[in-house]
C-alpha cells in the first residue's frame, strides 16, 4: 500500500455508491425490457431467424407485444404453450414465425403454473455455459501464471474472417485477450444480428456464429501453442442481456459491460440500460465473464486531469451494480485510463497517481487500463513514446487487463503491423521494468501522493452529491463526460415494462440461487 | 526548382517505408518487399529490418533513394479562398450584411456517434480555446448531436430554415464517410433543395479538396475551428444571399 489513502474514507465511498446503486435496483426490480425477455428465450433454447431474417426471439416478443401483455414476462407465455402443445421452445417459435400458433389466449390466464415447464430447457443452457465454465478453468490452470498485465488487443476488420487472421498473428505475437470491437450502429440495433458476417465499419457485427468461429480458432491455437487465449465483445447497447447470454453459451471470457456507457454515449434511455445491465451482469456472473466497465470514455470528451475524480466515483458505482449481480470483485474490470494531455508538465506522475489509486481501491478486481487516444495524433513515432510511458504506468502499477495502444490511433482501425508493434512495446517495458514497483515509494509529499488524495477526496465529494441528487439528477446534469440525458429521453425506452403482478424470469431467479450458494459457500 | 526528399545531403532523395506482405518472413520474403519499392521509383533499397508476424505474414522497414523529383511551383491546393475572420469581426460582418441571426444546424451523419468534432465547431466551448458557433452574437446554432441520418437532417434543416449545415464525419473505414456524404448530396438533389444551404464538412479525414469534389462547399480538417468555419458561412451566404460578389 503506497499511497496511505485513509481506508475510512474508502469505505465511506462504498457506503455512499451502495446507496445510489440501491435506488436505482429498485426501480430495476420493478422492471422488464423487451431485451431481457429475449435473452430468456434465447436461454431456452430459441435460435435461428425468420424468412426477413429477423431473429425469432425478436419474432416472439413483437407477436407478444402486438396480440397480448409483454409485462407477463416470455416465461408465462411459452410455459402454457409448452403445456398445451407439448412442442419444444424452438418448435414454438417456429410455429410462431409460420403463424400458425398464437400466443394471445394466454394473456388472460392466471399466473402459469407451469413455469416448471422451462426447467428442462434452462437447465440445457445452464449445462452448456457450466461445461464452458469448465473448459476456461481447467485450460487456465494448466498454464503458467502470468506476472505481469494482460495483454489486450482489439480486431476491427468489419469482416471475421480477417479478424480471425489478424487475432492469429496477435496471439503468435504475445496477445493474451483479443476484443472483437464492433461496428458503428450496431449498438442502436434491437436485435442481435445472425449468422458469419464479413461488411462492419470501425468494427465486426456481433453475432452468434461470429463469436463461435473466433472462439474456435483461439482455442485451435492455444492447443497448439499451449496458450489459452481470452476472447471479449461487447454486452452493451440495446441487447446487453441477449449478447451477454450468446457470450456465455459460447466461452467469451470478458465482455464490455458499464451501467452508464449506452446512455451517455449512445443516448439509450437510462432505465432500459440499468434494468438490461443487470439481467446480463447476472449472466456474466454466472458464466465466471470478467466485464469491462467504460470509465475511460469519459475522458474522451472531458479532461482527464479536471476529471479524473468522475472516473472514481463511477467505478465505486460500478462496483455496487455488480454486487447486486452478485459479481465477485475478481469479475469486475474496472476501466480507467491514461488520457491526460502531455503537454502538461509531471503528466506521467499524475497517470501513475490514478493508476496506483484504482489499484488500492479495488485490489481485487482484474482492473482494464485504457491507454492514450485522445491526445494520440497523426504524429505515430511520438504515438509510440506515449504508449511506452503507459505500459511503464501499466506494469508499475499492477494493472491487470492492459489494453495496448496502437501508433496509428488517430489515423485507422488497426493494421497487423501496428498491433505487433504494440505488443512489442509493452513485451520490451514489461520485461524491463518486471519489479521496478518493489524498488520505489512515494514521498509523503509528494506529487503523486498528493495527487491521489485530491482524486479521492473529490470523488467521495462528489458520490455524496449523486447520492442526494440521485443518479437520475445526475445524469441530467452531465456530471459524467460532460453530457446530460434524461430518463425520458433516448433510445429503447419503449421496450421497458412494468412487471405484472404475475411476472417471473425463471432464468434469472435459478442463476441467483445458484450465484447465492457459491457465495454463502466462500463465506 | 526540382526537389527530392531531404536525408542529411541536399537531393539525396533518401525515402523510409514500412510495409506486411502477406507472405513468410524469409530471404525471398526480404527480396519481394524490395523489388515492390523499386517498382515504385525508389534505388538503392535496403531492409533494415524484416520479421514475421505469424506464419504467413511478414513486416518489413525499408530505407531508398527516389531519383524522382518535383517542382514545387507545379502543385496547386485547394482551399478554401475567403478571408479568415476572427469572432468579433464575424459578428460584425453578420450586422452589417444580414438583418436576421443566421442558422447553423449540425450533425455527426449516419451511424458515427463521435460527437467531440461537432461540438468543437458548434458548442459554446468550442476547442483548444476558440469559443464555438453557439458563443457568435448573430449566429443560431442547432446541434442535433450524433447518429442522425440524412433524412432527419435535411428535415430538421428545413424546419429550423438553416442557412448553413455541418456535417462531421470521423469513422472513415472502407469509406464509409464518402458513402454516407454523397447520400446526404443525392438527398438534396432529389429533393431540390441544393441551393437553400450552404453545407459544409468537416472531421480528421476531410479536406476542402474532398468537399468540393463530392459537391458541397466547403470542408474542414483538423486544426479548423469554429472562426474558420464561420467565416466562409457569412461570406458564402452574403454571396449567396445579396449576390455580392
Ligand atoms: C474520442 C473517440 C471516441 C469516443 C467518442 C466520444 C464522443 N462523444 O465523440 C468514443 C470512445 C465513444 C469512441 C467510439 C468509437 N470510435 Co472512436 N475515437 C475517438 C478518438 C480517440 C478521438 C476523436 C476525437 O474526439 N478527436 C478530437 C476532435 C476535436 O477532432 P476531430 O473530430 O478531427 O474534429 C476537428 C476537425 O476534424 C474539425 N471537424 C470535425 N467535425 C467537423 C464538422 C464540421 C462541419 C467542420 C466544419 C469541422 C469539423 O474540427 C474539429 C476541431 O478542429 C479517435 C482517435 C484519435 N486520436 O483521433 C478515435 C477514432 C476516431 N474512433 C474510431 C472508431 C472506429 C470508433 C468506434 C466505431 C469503435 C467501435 N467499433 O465501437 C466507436 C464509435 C461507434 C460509432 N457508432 O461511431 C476510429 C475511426 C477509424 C476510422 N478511420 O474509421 C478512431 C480513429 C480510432 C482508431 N484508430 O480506431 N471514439
Amino acid at each position: 500500500m503506497k499511497l496511505n489513502l485513509n481506508p475510512s474514507q474508502i469505505k465511506q465511498c462504498r457506503n455512499h455508491a451502495e446507496k445510489i446503486a440501491s435506488n436505482i435496483q429498485t426501480m430495476i426490480d420493478q422492471h422488464t425490457t423487451v431485451s431481457v425477455e429475449r435473452a430468456i428465450l434465447r436461454l431456452l433454447g430459441i435460435d435461428g431467424v425468420n424468412s426477413l431474417d429477423v431473429p425469432l426471439v425478436n419474432v416472439i416478443t413483437d407477436h407478444i407485444l402486438e396480440e397480448a401483455e409483454l409485462s407477463l414476462g416470455v416465461a408465462h407465455y411459452i410455459s402454457y404453450a409448452i403445456h398445451e402443445t407439448k412442442l419444444t421452445p424452438q418448435k414454438i417459435a417456429e410455429r410462431i414465425a409460420n403463424n400458425t400458433l398464437s400466443l394471445k389466449p394466454y394473456k388472460e390466464n392466471p399466473k402459469s403454473p407451469y413455469i416448471e415447464n422451462l426447467n428442462p430447457y434452462i437447465d440445457t443452457a445452464l449445462k452448456q455455459i457450466n461445461t464452458q465454465k469448465q473448459h476456461r478453468q481447467d485450460a487456465l490452470t494448466s498454464m503458467p501464471k502470468k506476472t505481469t498485465p494482460d495483454l489486450y488487443v482489439i480486431v476491427a476488420t468489419g469482416n471475421i474472417y480477417e479478424d480471425i487472421e489478424q487475432a492469429i498473428s496477435a496471439a503468435h505475437k504475445g496477445a493474451d485477450i483479443i476484443a472483437v470491437i464492433r461496428t458503428t450502429g450496431q449498438s442502436l440495433l434491437d436485435f442481435v444480428p445472425y449468422g458469419a458476417t464479413t461488411e462492419g465499419f470501425g468494427g465486426t457485427m456481433a453475432t452468434q456464429e461470429n463469436f463461435k468461429l473466433m472462439r474456435k480458432a483461439l482455442d485451435e491455437f492455444g492447443k497448439k501453442h499451449h496458450r489459452y487465449i481470452k476472447l471479449v465483445n461487447y454486452a452493451s447497447g440495446l441487447c446487453m442481456p441477449e449478447i451477454a447470454a450468446i457470450g456465455a453459451l459460447e466461452r467469451l471470457d470478458m465482455m464490455l459491460n458499464d451501467s452508464l456507457y449506452g446512455i451517455i454515449f449512445r443516448d439509450i434511455n437510462m432505465k432500459r440500460t440499468f434494468i438490461d445491465q443487470y439481467f446480463s451482469r447476472v449472466i456474466s456472473a454466472y458464466a465466471d465473464i470478467i466485464i469491462n466497465t467504460g470509465e475511460d470514455n469519459y475522458l474522451t470528451t472531458s479532461d482527464a486531469f479536471e476529471h479524473a475524480h468522475t472516473v472514481l466515483a463511477s467505478q465505486f458505482i460500478n462496483e455496487q451494480f455488480a454486487l447486486k449481480a452478485k459479481m465477485k470483485p475478481s469479475l469486475m474490470g474496472l476501466g480507467h485510463a491514461f488520457e491526460i494531455d502531455p503537454e502538461l508538465e509531471n503528466s506521467f506522475l499524475y497517470e501513475l497517481a490514478q493508476a496506483e489509486l484504482s489499484r488500492e481501491i479495488f485490489p481485487e478486481a482484474p482492473l482494464k487500463y485504457m491507454p492514450p487516444t485522445k491526445h494520440l495524433s497523426g504524429d505515430i513515432f511520438k504515438g509510440f513514446i506515449q504508449n511506452a510511458l503507459f505500459n511503464i504506468v501499466a506494469v508499475t502499477s499492477h494493472q491487470s487487463i492492459h489494453l495496448l495502444g496502437m501508433l496509428t490511433e488517430a489515423i485507422h482501425t488497426p493494421f497487423m503491423s501496428d498491433r505487433a508493434l504494440a505488443i512489442d512495446n509493452a513485451t520490451y517495458i514489461a520485461k524491463a521494468f518486471k519489479d521496478f514497483s518493489n524498488e520505489i515509494t512515494y514521498n509523503d509529499n509528494g506529487i503523486i501522493k498528493t495527487r491521489a488524495h485530491q482524486v479521492l477526496n473529490e470523488a467521495e465529494n462528489l458520490l455524496v452529491t449523486i447520492n442526494e441528487e440521485g443518479l437520475f439528477k445526475t445524469l441530467e446534469k452531465g456530471r459524467f463526460a460532460g453530457i446530460s440525458r434524461t430518463p425520458i429521453q433516448g433510445k429503447g425506452l419503449k421496450g421497458v415494462f412494468t412487471k405484472h403482478p404475475n411476472y417471473t424470469n425463471p432464468v434469472l431467479n435459478q442463476m441467483l440461487k445458484a450465484l447465492k450458494k457459491e457465495e454463502n459457500h466462500e463465506n | 526548382m526540382k526537389i527530392r526528399p531531404y536525408g542529411d545531403t541536399l537531393h539525396d532523395g533518401k525515402i523510409q517505408l514500412s510495409f506486411t506482405l502477406p507472405i513468410p518472413c524469409s530471404l525471398h520474403g526480404e527480396e519481394t518487399a524490395k523489388a515492390l519499392v523499386k517498382k515504385m521509383g525508389i534505388h538503392d533499397v535496403h531492409v533494415v529490418h524484416a520479421t514475421p508476424l505469424n506464419d504467413n505474414y511478414s513486416f518489413y522497414i525499408l530505407y531508398g533513394t527516389t531519383h524522382h523529383e518535383i517542382d514545387p511551383s507545379t502543385v496547386s491546393v485547394t482551399d478554401v479562398d475567403t478571408d479568415t475572420l476572427t469572432k468579433s469581426d464575424i459578428e460584425d460582418y453578420i450586422e452589417q450584411h444580414f438583418n436576421r441571426p443566421l442558422i447553423f444546424i449540425g450533425a455527426s451523419t449516419g451511424t458515427d456517434a463521435h460527437t467531440v468534432g461537432i461540438d468543437a465547431i458548434m458548442n459554446m466551448k468550442g476547442y483548444a480555446g476558440h469559443y464555438g458557433l453557439e458563443r457568435y452574437k448573430g449566429i443560431k446554432a442547432i446541434n442535433l448531436g450524433s447518429q442522425i441520418d440524412n433524412e432527419t437532417l435535411l428535415e430538421e434543416a428545413v424546419k429550423h430554415q438553416a442557412d448553413v449545415i455541418l456535417i462531421s464525419q470521423t469513422v472513415t473505414q472502407k469509406d464509409v464517410h464518402i458513402q454516407n456524404l454523397t447520400a446526404f448530396i443525392e438527398l438534396l438533389e432529389a429533393e431540390n433543395k441544393r441551393d437553400d444551404f450552404i453545407v459544409i464538412i468537416g472531421g480528421p479525414r476531410i479536406t476542402h479538396s474532398l468537399a468540393k469534389e463530392l459537391g458541397y462547399d466547403a470542408g474542414f480538417g483538423p486544426k479548423k475551428y469554429a472562426f474558420d468555419v464561420a467565416s466562409f458561412a457569412v461570406q458564402a451566404l452574403n454571396i449567396k444571399l445579396n449576390k455580392e460578389v
